[in-house]
């Protein structure tokens, strides 16, 4: 296993002994922003790719296959289209306001993906309340999809993001509450010693019933939080248009759409980190061979293989069911999983203080 | 579905929820590995299967010695709604009986009006045209898609 905390360390003292000590310092943000940049996009462009293939599947169909091998420069092609689209200037908009919400959107998912631990220390935030600090982060991004509808001057803006406003603030909750379940297993907050623990046996087999029942609340939560199918009532086409975004073009647009395929692989990332291992390998105990086996694969392709698998339940679901009613996505939320959630922390809380964890 | 007991409660409502659920997983699961029906239309052209009943051109049969059924009656003309088909005809006068007839002179056909409804096909008393599925007639200029059917 490769420990990426030397490679950081070594960068440094370098850096420290070439330059002045504050100098030093902006430079490693800048290298540190350049990469988690560079990885966001690189990321959002395998995510979008990976969607329309794998909606094709669904559908029956072979997705993209015409724009280079594969269809592989499709997504490109499409970014070319958005860029050279005119951006337009609404009538009575807030302009300030209207400007500054996507940005919002992609700040709140890019502070959240440099929470991601991808390997061992090959994570940009790693302080002793991390998960808490995840929580927050993405729950900011809600903030810039009500502006945008309401910077829009346009109804259908509006009511998308009212929907997104109502949908995301009470999905948050029963989120949070199967983060909780898991912070009562781990007993810690900070993203590293979470997965650290996790070395020998993942929390979802370790927390055994209560884990499972979190993670698929989890996920429920989590799919509603990227206002994806079947909760995508915020941009529900059928209905509005396109929701909170019906009135950006170009690039504008554009960074809507990269935050919400961005959050889509948040999510699945803290799922990875909290319930199945993050980069930890598979360990079986009594199976030596085995683990030693699993060793030799890196840790930034376990943590990567179980993100998309996740992302990939994600799509399953979303290319499976219907959208859901506005009444119907508050009644799941408030009748029947945050009560689920909340009994669920209670059992996991029993369960720890019992010691009846595996 | 019923659950005996449970019919209509909390925790009945959720476990049919997630029956019906799963059904629906299934389903597209096994969606996800079929066999993908897309056809990969230029690559495909050897293999492709154009259903016999498609009409794309209408055609007028010759058997061999270059003759056709066609009796010049004008029924077709008639009944096209877009005046697709227009026949001119010329008169013969048959050696042995001395009775003159009118005879097929020249049957245009303007593929760039026809709407492929089929009613040229259903009024021909003879059945001396009938539709294709050649379908690839693009060209570039209008004039060549109006054909002279017959030889």
């Amino acid at each position: 296993m490769i420990d990426f905390t030397s490679i950081n360390a070594s960068i440094e003292s370098y850096l420290q002994s070439v330059l002045p000590a504050q100098v030093a310092t902006l430079v490693e943000c800048a290298l540190i922003a350049v990469c988690a940049i560079a990885a966001y996009l690189v990321f959002a462009i395998v995510m979008i790719y990976m969607e329309r293939k794998v909606c094709a599947a669904f559908q029956c169909r072979i997705g993209p296959d015409r724009v280079g091998f594969l269809g592989l420069l499709q997504v490109f092609a499409d970014v070319f289209k958005m860029l050279i689209k005119e951006i337009i200037d609404i009538k009575d908009s807030d302009r300030a306001l209207y400007t500054l919400a996507p940005f919002l959107v992609v700040m709140s998912s890019l502070i959240t993906f440099s929470c991601l631990p991808f390997d061992n220390g090959l994570q940009v935030l790693d302080f002793n309340i991390g998960v808490f600090f995840i929580m927050a982060a993405s729950s900011f991004g809600v903030l810039g999809i009500l502006l945008a509808g309401w910077s829009s001057n346009n109804k259908f803006s509006m009511i998308g993001a009212i929907r997104s406003g109502g949908q995301m603030i009470s999905y948050e909750l029963s989120m949070s509450l199967c983060i909780l379940t898991l912070v009562v297993l781990s007993g810690t907050m900070r993203v590293s010693e979470i997965v650290e623990m996790q070395r020998e046996g993942w929390f979802i087999v370790r927390g055994h019933i209560p884990a499972i029942i979190a993670f698929l609340i989890y996920l429920i939560a989590g799919n509603a939080e990227t206002n994806r199918a079947p909760f995508d009532l915020p941009e529900a086409e059928s209905e509005l248009t396109a929701g909170f975004h019906t009135e950006y073009s170009g690039m504008g647009f554009g960074l809507f759409y990269v935050a919400e395929f961005m959050n889509l692989f948040i999510i699945a990332g803290i799922a990875t980190t909290l319930f199945l291992g993050g980069w930890t390998p598979l360990y079986i105990p009594g199976l030596d061979g085995f683990n030693a086996a699993m060793e030799w694969i890196p840790g930034i392709v376990w943590f990567l293989g179980k993100v998309f698998f996740v992302i990939w339940l994600l799509m399953w679901v979303r290319w499976t069911f219907p959208r859901l009613r506005i009444d119907q996505v508050l009644v799941l939320e408030w009748k029947y999983l945050v009560p689920i959630g909340l009994l669920n922390l209670l059992i996991m809380t029993v369960c720890v203080v019992m010691g009846w964890t595996l | 579905m019923t659950m005996g007991f449970l019919d209509n409660t909390y925790i009945g409502n959720i476990l049919t929820a997630v029956k019906s659920l799963l059904t629906g997983l299934g389903v597209t699961l096994r969606e996800f590995f079929t066999r993908k029906v897309t056809e990969r239309y230029p690559e495909n052209r050897k293999t492709q299967h154009i259903s016999e009943r498609h009409r794309a051109m209408l055609r007028m049969p010759h058997d061999e010695e270059g003759n056709n059924k066609c009796i010049a009656c004008g029924l077709c003309q008639q009944a096209c709604p877009n005046g697709t088909i227009s026949i001119t005809t010329r008169t013969v006068t048959d050696e042995e009986s001395g009775k003159s007839k009118k005879v097929l002179a020249e049957y245009h056909y303007d593929l760039g009006a026809c709407m492929f409804c089929q009613l040229c096909v259903n009024a021909c008393p003879k059945g001396a045209i009938e539709f294709t599925n050649e379908f690839e007639n693009a060209v570039f200029d209008r004039k060549k898609l109006i054909m002279k059917l017959n030889r």
